[in-house]
């Protein structure tokens, strides 16, 4: 298999805070349409989905003493090796939650830069829609990531029935993630990043 | 042999179970107690933290380790560490070799960058430039201890022109320097292109990020050419707590781990036991611990302790240090040097630094003439 034909890694990351929650149906909503867009362009993907809850007490842990544990690390690697994100979260007080705060000060210098991201948020009312552009966008530009034009905002009312909502989300997560695989299928795979590279040594030496 | 020893951080806390702040005073004669109980007990190396803010003493290490240096005799004294950054490298290469003449040569050293933000401007640099003040600075560093008369100009330093930095090092052979870093690949690469020892200070990391940074320096000493890399000179850090029932050890550390000032409010004291190298239990415990650490990390030179942190009292640090030196260290001691191949070295010391540069010799520069007397000195030679 060629560098160019290896598949691509998406990382889908669900911030949701319970169990069943909203945001993950979202988030494999959001999965199951990149999937499918990526699929109809002849690009090979490698999905994978991350509870953030499950690294909650780590990213605590490590904000407080500087250190992940292993499976933190693991994870943070992970995203930092990804090709596409996918990152959803709850609205909670007009804004995305503390935990995907945390996420973002914790990843690697560099994990997120020039990396396709596509955003999606859940709540209670169509009120919140337009939290994930005025706050999760312009977080996702201070690390330089690419967010995807369209964000997909899931109001709880969006899940039921077969009216206008429901159509209206269908239509909204499959151009949302349309526009994520343009991004990838736009861009080289990633290259892998050397978390033990030495060159900055020689080069801060000069001729001393 | 390995070396055994403790290392401070200087760190002014309260002790949670009283309430009690002691005062910097108090302080600063607990880590001279320290350093005296630790040759007591038979250990090798006392270490101390530099700090220039609250709630930290240790701004002047070379006071300190030379007012030790006159009560000791045969611990080795260094540092953890010793801010390369934002301390003028003229005056480091002054300071320490002026406490090696002091302390007959029992001296070594740890750089490390610091990691207090506002240091860097309150000494006038910036912290973006952290990596290559260390890199910069350590190279001056280096000439001016090996060479007698400097010319020299950087990016971080005013020029030297005709500079002598006296006293010369002790025998003519400069201390042996260690580089500290937990997650920086440059400064393992620092001290492997130097052949000089690596520090991993993993006091709050999983083993496998300790393993992979020492295994990175290892590589990079042998590609360097100074030697396999299982020659390469590696020193951990450690914390323990021990009581002769390792429930009593969780029951008395537990409320000071809880609020400790680094790790306080984070991970229970079991995670954190279980991913990083503190060990609370039997003085077998940590022994069991602390003999395997060899395997993630290759038979190493230098293991030293934390023992003074989260407030516990002097008294409590004393009694443990002892524990440590009558019924750990000696357990250790015999276990690491079973299998221990023979071409592994020793971490370097002075004697072991002047019989590899041929002997010692005074390396003392008199001047043509000095400006108070305006006559010539008569050299001793």
């Amino acid at each position: 298999m060629t560098a160019s034909s290896a598949p691509r890694r998406l990382v889908v990351i669900s911030a949701g805070l319970r169990q069943p929650s909203s945001t993950r149906l979202l988030a494999d909503r959001l999965r199951d349409a990149v999937g499918t867009a990526a699929a109809a362009r002849d690009l090979a993907l490698e999905a994978s989905t991350v509870e953030l809850r499950e690294h909650a007490r780590d990213l605590t842990g490590m904000l407080l003493t500087g250190a992940p544990t292993p499976a933190l690390d693991a994870f943070l690697s992970q995203v930092a090796g990804a090709d596409a994100v996918v990152l959803v979260t709850p609205i909670y007080s007009g804004a995305y939650t503390g935990m995907v705060k945390d996420l973002v000060d914790l990843l690697p210098a560099e994990a997120l830069a020039g990396v396709p991201v596509l955003i999606g948020g859940t709540g209670g009312t169509a009120r919140h829609a337009l939290a994930l552009d005025h706050t999760l966008r312009p977080l996702l530009g201070h690390v330089r990531a690419v967010v995807a034009p369209s964000a997909v905002f899931a109001a709880t009312e969006d899940f039921g029935g077969a009216g206008e909502g429901a159509q209206s989300l269908a239509r909204r997560v499959d151009r949302a993630a349309r526009e994520l695989v343009e991004l990838v299928a736009g861009r080289p795979p990633r290259a892998v990043h050397d978390p033990f590279d030495v060159s900055g040594f020689t080069d801060l030496l000069g001729d001393a | 042999m390995m070396q055994f020893g403790v290392f401070t951080v200087g760190d002014v806390t309260p002790d949670p179970t009283t309430g009690r702040t002691p005062t910097e005073g108090e302080r600063i004669a607990a880590m001279v107690a320290i350093a005296k109980a630790a040759e007591d007990a038979g250990l090798d190396v006392f270490a101390t933290g530099e700090h220039h803010n609250p709630p930290f003493v240790p701004s002047s290490p070379t006071t300190l380790l030379g007012y030790i240096a006159a009560q000791t005799t045969r611990l080795q004294l260094s540092t953890a560490t010793t801010l390369i950054t934002t301390n003028d490298p003229v005056k480091i290469a002054e300071d320490y070799a002026m406490l090696q003449h002091l302390a007959g040569g029992r001296v070594d050293l740890m750089l490390g960058r610091g990691n207090t933000g506002p240091v860097y401007p309150w000494f006038g640099k910036d912290i973006r430039d952290g990596v290559a003040l260390a890199v910069e600075n350590y190279a001056l560093l280096r000439r001016l201890w090996r060479e007698d008369v400097v010319d020299w100009s950087g990016t971080h330093r005013t020029p030297l022109q005709s500079f002598t930095s006296t006293p010369r090092p002790l025998d003519g052979v400069p201390p042996f320097v260690w580089h500290g870093s937990i997650r920086t690949p440059q400064i393992a690469e620092q001290a492997a292109y130097y052949g000089d020892g690596f520090f991993h200070n993993n006091i709050f990391w999983p083993m496998e990020h300790t393993a992979a940074m020492v295994d990175l320096y290892r590589r990079r000493w042998e590609h360097h050419g100074h030697g396999p890399a299982d020659t390469a000179i590696v020193g951990l850090g450690g914390q323990v707590f021990m009581r002769p029932r390792s429930q009593d050890a969780v029951a008395e550390f537990r409320p000071y781990f809880d609020v400790a000032p680094v790790y306080g409010h984070g991970p229970s004291l079991e995670e954190f036991m279980a991913t990083t190298p503190l060990t609370v239990g039997s003085p077998q415990q940590v022994i069991d611990r602390y003999a395997a650490m060899r395997d993630d990390v290759g038979d190493y030179q230098r293991q030293l302790f934390l023992m003074d942190h989260a407030g516990l009292p002097l008294e409590v640090v004393l009694e443990q240090i002892a524990i440590l030196g009558e019924e750990v260290v000696p357990v250790l001691r015999h276990e690491l040097a079973v299998g221990r191949p023979a071409h592994v070295p020793d971490a370097p010391t002075h004697a072991s630094l002047v019989a590899a540069a041929g002997g010692a010799h005074d390396g003392t520069v008199y001047a043509p003439a000095d400006d108070v007397t305006g006559a010539s000195p008569e050299p001793v030679r």
